[in-house]
């Protein structure tokens, strides 16, 4: 992202309101901005959903096509994951190439779903070592407001979940559902000097010294971690996350799961 | 249409095109467009926006500026420049779209900006630029006229001065007829089509392409039904920026004679 400014006395602020524990949206420190989602908005993919975070909005495609299976994974179906930040959502995203943050964010997200054996790879080979399924999962962000770390993955597993394997289209035999089992969620927050917060704005990841987001299986096992920007974490402040982060993972599950 | 009609039509579509009542694989008549729906403002953080439904065609289109053109060599000293990125989602079409540009998508990006900067009053803003970003979440053929006319729409909700909106639709032939906005089978299966884009006030075509065989006449009714077609868009355009931003003085006047 191209140099994004927050005024000095717009970080303090949120600073000083986080050492009383309040949030300029009158959250608390531990929870989570509205979620409000929306299955398969897009007729042309195998499985999409549109997820609200706040005023973070993001729209997630997947398509499945035939093809060949890595030669160390001959009997495994591929997951590719993709991320576009677009200038639609945010000044300060650019066309073109990729940048760091976008590859980052479909990575995090991609490991996330990988890591907690979501899908069902060896029900999506078609013929060992010759034929298996491709699982294209594209993020596109519609508007950036913070935290598209989890409000992506979110979207991720949502479609993925609604998706429909279009065998039929390919002469594969008939379509069947996209074999997803798990629902792994991702908890992000951020750090600004001392204090800990869940699920960022954009102001808030602009204030921020240091990010961590975990990725939790149903079972709340912790299946992916990562920590970003330049600060640093304290073991504590990481235990601390991981508690906050298993209750609120488990909220986010049961919502998504039924369909609220 | 009785149910039983619409499904002899329906099985007929895997045949021919045009069925013998005139109407098409899906049900049109030959100068009929497809459902169009425009909301406008629907992105926080652009200047201005628009959200574009037309068939199954969404589209959504965001406007910076006018801001400092960078890289400076870009700017003009006279004016603004316009710029367009038109970007088709991986995920919006049958076969996935690989991410970032390509010859048709930078083609259209040209004449888009090209056809936008005929309506814009560019010189109000010299070294500045005009960025529009198409996104086409689904495509559903025709997706060019309904990115313009969503651009139009969204440097209009941006406060941009401009002399018109542009509205676009295509026309074209299919079965040796010539009909109105061609869907994706039409499209692939036609013999011709033709997007078009004017300001539809003074009738100026400011987007004009062609591909297949029509002959002179022929392109003289795919026009005629393209440009009639463009009036219509022209008011939806104006209805979304009016559902937008009108103010019911109506409502405000009852206000004060109750106090």
């Amino acid at each position: 992202m191209k140099k994004t400014i927050i005024p000095e006395i717009r970080k303090e602020t949120i600073y000083k309101l986080a050492q009383r524990g309040c949030r300029e949206d009158d959250r608390s420190l531990d929870s989570f901005r509205d979620i409000g989602f929306q299955l398969n908005p897009i007729g042309t993919a195998e499985g999409s959903a549109r997820l609200h975070l706040g005023r973070t909005d993001v729209l997630v495609g997947v398509k499945v096509q035939p093809g060949e299976p890595y030669p160390d994974k001959p009997d495994q179906g591929v997951l590719m994951t993709g991320c576009e930040l677009k200038p639609m959502a945010h000044p300060g995203f650019e066309s073109g190439a990729p940048s760091d943050e976008s590859v980052e964010i479909a990575r995090v997200v991609d490991r996330g779903i990988r890591e907690s054996g979501m899908l069902d790879m060896q029900k999506l080979c078609i013929a060992p070592g010759e034929k298996i399924w491709n699982v294209f999962l594209d993020i596109q962000v519609i508007n950036y407001d913070g935290n598209l770390f989890d409000s992506a993955t979110m979207a991720s597993i949502l479609a993925l979940h609604s998706a429909t394997v279009p065998a039929a289209r390919f002469g594969e035999g008939d379509d069947f559902p996209m074999p997803a089992g798990a629902w792994p969620v991702t908890a992000t927050f951020v750090k600004i000097k001392d204090i800990m917060m869940a699920d960022p704005t954009l102001m808030e990841e602009l204030a921020a010294d240091a990010r961590f987001t975990v990725s939790l299986d149903d079972l709340g096992h912790i299946r992916a971690m990562q920590k970003g920007l330049k600060g640093s974490l304290t073991y504590d402040e990481v235990g601390r996350a991981l508690d906050t982060a298993r209750k609120l993972t488990e909220d986010i599950r049961s919502r998504l799961i039924s369909g609220e | 249409m009785p149910g039983n009609l619409r499904k002899g039509i329906d099985y007929m579509a895997d045949v021919k095109h045009m069925g013998k009542d005139g109407l098409r694989a899906d049900g049109r008549r030959a100068d009929e467009m497809r459902p169009l729906r425009i909301e406008a403002g629907v992105l926080e953080n652009a200047d201005g926006s628009a959200y574009l439904e037309w068939g199954s065609n969404k589209v959504i289109a965001a406007v910076y500026g006018p801001r400092e053109a960078q890289p400076k060599y870009l700017q003009d000293p006279a004016k603004a420049i316009v710029q367009v990125n038109y970007n088709m989602a991986a995920f919006s079409s049958e076969e996935r779209v690989r991410p970032g540009p390509n010859r048709r998508a930078t083609e259209i990006s040209k004449i888009t900006a090209e056809a936008l900067e005929s309506v814009i009053l560019t010189s109000h803003f010299p070294r500045a630029s005009i960025d529009v970003y198409i996104e086409v979440l689904e495509a559903d053929a025709g997706t060019r006229c309904a990115g313009l006319t969503a651009a139009s729409v969204a440097v209009a909700d941006a406060g941009i001065p401009m002399i018109d909106m542009v509205a676009a639709c295509a026309a074209g032939k299919v079965d040796g007829q010539i009909v109105l906005d061609l869907g994706k089978k039409e499209d692939n299966f036609g013999q011709a089509d033709m997007p078009l884009g004017i300001i539809p006030r003074s009738g100026e075509i400011v987007l004009l392409q062609m591909d297949g065989d029509m002959t002179r006449e022929e392109f003289g009714k795919a026009m005629e039904m393209a440009m009639a077609a463009c009036k219509r868009i022209h008011g939806l355009q104006q209805d979304a920026l009016r559902s937008r931003y009108a103010v019911n003085f109506a409502d405000m006047d009852d206000g004060e004679a109750e106090k």
